[in-house]
């Protein structure tokens, strides 16, 4: 990458990506929409979408008799069918990181990891300091992924470099131990074009995986923003041979929303990222429904949501 | 170098239900409101082309049944459709249009299985369009003063409809709407391998109460076409098919009064400059081409990529082209369905020989063809020049001729250098640019940014060799009727 | 003998039928002196609560597509048909006609919503262009829909009035407040249910019942209203309106046609684009 880390190359190189046409990439998710996965294909689709969940509470109310629960949930999401698979990761806030890692670990889940969202999540807006000591918390109390969040004012208003060297040195606090999600908060840079800048972006400082958002804000993981995000990393392993993972969150609540992402990454990225190591889904209601419709694939009539438990 | 997608999500087989068709064993003529035997009694099968197995044997129409349908086309025109007021007829159109809707599931099913294009296209695409024709121009029969004709236009009596096999019920759709808004009545000879949604719509103006007579349908060959080009009774003909045949009709009504419409070839040059949009611009390549099997009068049969992308632009076309599905047309996962016809894959088959012996590149992605069927892959020419056959004759299948240029100017001047004018595509960010060549294209439908679209709204015809006139919109209006105050 | 169970005639708001906030109402006696209903008396307030509801659907009306405006307006039109013998019980009892004139009254508004119903697609066709100015940009003019726009319809024949001053102006993607005829208010609501009931979204169209003549000077003052239909105001109302209507420029319209696409005109924007071409 003609990169040498300055704002100023770092801004060349980003106008030199080709433009994304708003119209005809919402047409190409739209196509890739209709795609209909049934029978076999649906059952291994199921178990693929419930092994890539990051299941995920971040609300302000939440407590360690919620987040213990929710481990629960995530090593065996379905109490009564041993046959189902565990989910990708457990995703909270920094101060639940300790129980969450404990109660994993007491209860067979040693191999699900704890992610934890840092860096002033949701909004970002804190000194560079306060970020990289929150950063900090979370790894010390067992966090094996961060999600961090960009400085969306940064990169709106143009500094990018600041963007870049934010990132960079989040993921010099992970160093080796812990891979690095960035939040691109897509919902916020509003058009494609930022959307493919912004994942080059972070893929150049560093990311292990470009996630859409932080959940909180509307619109989510839309198909034409996860569609550019995928065909972002397609073409930056083309030119580093490196593979970047894509998470989408927010908005994905049920199995046919799930189906869909499942589908863009197979036909976009390609199956070699067809993987919880290079793709997850940020999601709490979605495991329920993924479960309910495993459930009518085995017994061949439709669920009832007093057959999943809440948490 | 052939790539293969390895992939373990494969997509289990998601086939369409064809339960919800009911085909006869064999049709009648629809003639005057009701089916009847042909004359003759002589029938011919039509098939399904991706099974190659018999659907249901037709009625041949012969000059006595030709003459029969003419002559009902006029009595309802002078004693029912001419004399209806206006907003009557437009009701009639719009009750088509919702039984159109309402059936919309029956008539994809039926369409896939006639013509052998993947469900998805006939559900999504070509269905949907054939309702929004009719629903437009329901709305302009009683608003014709407003057409640009004067404020008094008249009809021009009874039109003689011939159209083809690609997109059978749309451009029965395309024919019928404007006809009867603007006061007319129609004869329509659906194409000789594709009668069946044809005749499904002669049930749907029964069920609408469409008076007898103003739609008359008439299943047989290219001898029945001539039949009714050359039928007296007939005041215009509106043809849609090859250009060979449009200049025999040409030919054919030089010394009568008959006016005529004509939609024939194309072999449209798809333009990408090294500003577009690289990943929409290879989905809008596909499209453009590989679309309905690439039988398309308008298809982007030759892409014209700036020189500097080409290597980028063909990589990633590929690599798209590898995921195109080709097989049963019934499953909702297919892309690519079959060739319409042994005649037509034939002709695909030789003039694409013709780039290997001309010197061209062949490449298609690895795919697996149904044993029974007519199928042909998606393919693109490389290294092809203006010169060879594959980059002027019009293949009407799923093969790109991939030319490159140096700036725009050689763009524009390889786009023109055809004697076909339908259409044209332009791939660029840059909005200047883009209208730029746009006002330097002689072609009648120019897609900037986009490719295959179609709205009822818009008119669609071609410059030069591409025929005669437009259909949709204002402006398609104009074919139907007579100028008056 | 069996007892009927009597409607009672509400405010449409915003897709919902609610009393008026100031809880009156007016008593409307048919033709012959008899209690027909006691429909709501609209108060500034609820006029208020329609032009909150219209400016909130204002913007997903306009930006829908011609043909799904088209496909809404004819839906419409077939549930009217559906409700012809409550239009024509209406109108016989309001406006002293007899059931036949009734019933040619209502065909011909379900015919006139009809008519509308298949301008949308069409308009910018007539009243859109290309234009060709004297230089190397490519200059069109498109038509665009105002905004929020009020109709007073006003006198017999009530219902197709009514209809004449409503479709059009939603037709182009505006959004309505329609204040009904005081002396014939029935054919209003009933209209709204066929409205409630036919996937026009709600806030496209509002519908006041009550003293027409109290709304004239708050529907002329209000700064969120962009146009009126000011087609059944006699004339000192007319001037009242166009005074207070100067404060935001309304664009007001009176009509003599009921068919014209100079109604739907009327209450859109021209907007002129101008782009170079060049390579």
């Amino acid at each position: 990458m003609i990169v040498d880390g300055s704002e100023g190359s770092l801004k060349q190189f980003l106008r030199t990506l080709p433009p994304v046409d708003q119209v005809g990439a919402e047409g190409r998710a739209a196509m890739l929409a209709t795609r209909s996965i049934k029978t076999t294909s649906k059952n291994w689709a199921i178990d693929l979408a419930i092994r890539m969940v990051d299941l995920t509470t971040l609300e302000g109310a939440d407590t360690p008799g919620k987040v213990r629960a929710l481990c629960a949930k995530a090593v065996r999401p379905d109490p009564s069918d041993p046959t189902v698979p565990s989910v990708g990761a457990i995703c909270v806030y920094n101060d639940m990181v300790k129980i969450a890692r404990t109660e994993l670990d007491n209860n067979g889940g040693q191999n699900i990891p704890v992610a934890a969202v840092s860096t002033a999540f949701p909004s970002g807006r804190a000194s560079m300091e306060v970020k990289i000591r929150d950063t900090k918390d979370a790894l010390e109390n067992g966090a094996a992924e961060i999600d961090m969040v960009i400085d969306r004012g940064a990169f709106l208003s143009g500094r990018l470099g600041e963007v870049f060297d934010e990132i960079k040195a989040i993921k010099e606090v992970c160093g080796e131990s812990a891979h690095l999600k960035v939040i691109l908060e897509t919902g916020e840079l509003v058009t494609l074009d930022n959307v493919r800048k912004a994942s080059y972006l972070a893929m150049l400082a560093g990311a292990d995986f470009i996630k859409t958002s932080t959940g909180k804000v509307a619109p989510a993981a839309t198909a034409p923003v996860v569609l550019v995000m995928l065909e972002a990393v397609r073409d930056y392993y083309k030119e580093t041979g490196i593979r970047i993972g894509v998470k989408p969150a927010g908005g994905i609540r049920t199995t046919k929303d799930a189906m869909k992402q499942l589908v863009l990454v197979n036909e976009t990225a390609g199956p070699e990222w067809l993987t919880p190591s290079l793709f997850r889904i940020g999601a709490s209601a979605l495991l329920n429904d993924l479960l309910m419709q495993r459930m009518k694939m085995r017994d061949g009539y439709y669920a009832s949501p007093n057959y999943v438990t809440l948490d | 170098m052939n790539e293969r997608q390895v992939s373990n999500f494969e997509y289990a087989p998601a086939p369409e239900s064809t339960s919800i068709v009911n085909i006869k064993s064999e049709y009648g003529l629809f003639i005057n409101g009701k089916f009847v035997a042909p004359k003759s009694g002589k029938r011919f099968a039509t098939i399904n082309p991706a099974t190659e197995e018999v659907l249901s044997k037709v009625a041949y129409a012969d000059l006595a049944d030709v003459n029969l349908a003419v002559n009902a086309a006029r009595s309802a025109f002078t004693k029912t459709w001419s004399k209806m007021p206006p907003a009557e007829r437009g009701k009639y159109l719009f009750r088509i249009a919702r039984i159109l809707q309402e059936r919309a599931r029956e008539f994809a099913v039926l369409e896939t299985l006639d013509n052998g294009k993947p469900i998805r296209e006939s559900r999504d695409t070509d269905i949907p369009l054939a309702a929004a024709h009719f629903f437009y121009h329901a709305g302009w029969a009683d608003k014709l003063s407003h057409a640009g004709m004067g404020t008094n236009p008249k009809p021009i009596g009874v039109a003689g409809q011939i159209i083809p096999w690609n997109f059978p019920l749309l451009m029965l759709a395309w024919k019928i709407a404007p006809a009867l808004a603007t006061g007319n009545t129609v004869v329509l000879k659906p194409a000789e391998t594709t009668p069946l949604t044809a005749l499904l719509f002669a049930e749907v103006c029964q069920q609408a109460g469409l008076p007898a007579g103003v739609v008359n349908i008439i299943t047989g060959d290219g001898v029945t076409g001539s039949h009714l080009v050359n039928h007296p009774g007939i005041d215009k003909i509106a043809f849609t098919g090859s250009t060979g045949v449009g200049k025999a009709i040409a030919r054919a009504i030089a010394d009568t009064n008959k006016s005529a419409t004509l939609e024939l070839g194309g072999k449209a040059a798809n333009i990408v400059f090294e500003d577009a949009a690289i990943d929409e611009a290879v989905e809008g390549i596909v499209n453009g081409i590989f679309f309905n099997q690439g039988h398309v009068c308008c298809a982007g049969s030759r892409l014209l990529v700036q020189e500097n992308v080409q290597d980028e632009v063909i990589e990633k076309l590929k690599r798209r082209m590898s995921l195109i599905r080709i097989g049963n047309p019934l499953d909702k996962n297919t892309d690519l369905g079959a060739i319409n016809s042994a005649a037509q894959l034939a002709r695909i088959r030789e003039i694409s020989d013709s780039g290997d012996l001309e010197g061209a590149e062949r490449w298609s992605p690895e795919c697996e063809l149904p044993k029974a069927g007519f199928w042909y892959p998606p393919t693109i020419f490389t290294g092809v020049s203006q010169s060879h056959r594959i980059a002027r004759d019009e293949i009407f299948g799923p093969v790109l001729s991939v030319l490159t240029f140096r700036t725009p100017q050689e763009a524009i001047e390889k786009a023109n250098n055809t004697p076909y004018g339908l259409s044209a595509g332009v791939w660029s960010d840059k909005g200047s640019r883009i209208l730029w060549t746009a006002q330097r294209l002689r072609a009648g439908v120019i897609w900037t940014n986009t490719f295959n679209k179609f709205d009822a709204t818009s008119p669609f015809g071609g410059y030069k060799e591409s025929g005669w006139g437009r259909e949709g919109g204002r402006h398609g209006l104009a074919g139907y009727l007579k100028a008056g105050n | 003998m069996r007892i009927d169970v009597k409607k009672t005639y509400k405010l449409f708001i915003n897709g919902q039928f609610p009393r008026s906030e100031s809880g009156r109402v007016y008593e409307v006696k048919d033709s012959k002196g008899k209690f027909l209903a006691n429909p709501a008396q609209g108060s500034r307030k609820d006029l208020r609560e329609c032009v909150v509801a219209a400016r909130g659907a204002f913007s997903g009306w306009s930006s829908a597509t011609a043909f799904n405006r088209g496909q809404i307006l004819y839906r419409v039109a077939e549930i009217m048909e559906g409700r012809s013998e409550q239009f024509v019980a209406e109108l016989v009892a309001q406006e002293a006609i007899s059931a036949s004139a009734a019933k040619l009254q209502v065909a011909k508004a379900i015919d006139t919503w009809v008519w509308y119903a298949g301008w949308t697609d069409k308009i910018s066709s007539i009243s859109g262009a290309t234009n060709p100015v004297a230089g190397p940009y490519y200059n069109f003019t498109i038509p665009e829909a105002l905004g929020v726009v009020a109709v007073f319809a006003d006198g017999k024949p009530s219902l197709l009035n009514m209809v004449a001053g409503l479709a059009p102006v939603i037709a182009s993607g505006n959004t309505a407040i329609l204040i009904a005829s005081e002396k014939y208010p029935l054919s209003a609501i009933t209209l709204a249910e066929a409205l409630a009931t036919s996937d026009l979204p709600a806030g496209v169209v509002n519908i006041l019942t009550g003293k027409a003549g109290e709304l004239v000077s708050w529907v002329g003052a209000h700064m969120d209203i962009d146009g009126v239909d000011a087609s059944g105001l006699g004339k000192k109302q007319l001037t009242e309106l166009k005074v207070a209507g100067a404060e935001n420029l309304k664009r007001i319209h009176s009509f003599n046609e009921l068919n014209s696409p100079l109604r739907i005109t009327s209450f859109m924007e021209s907007k002129t684009v101008w782009h170079p071409i060049g390579v």
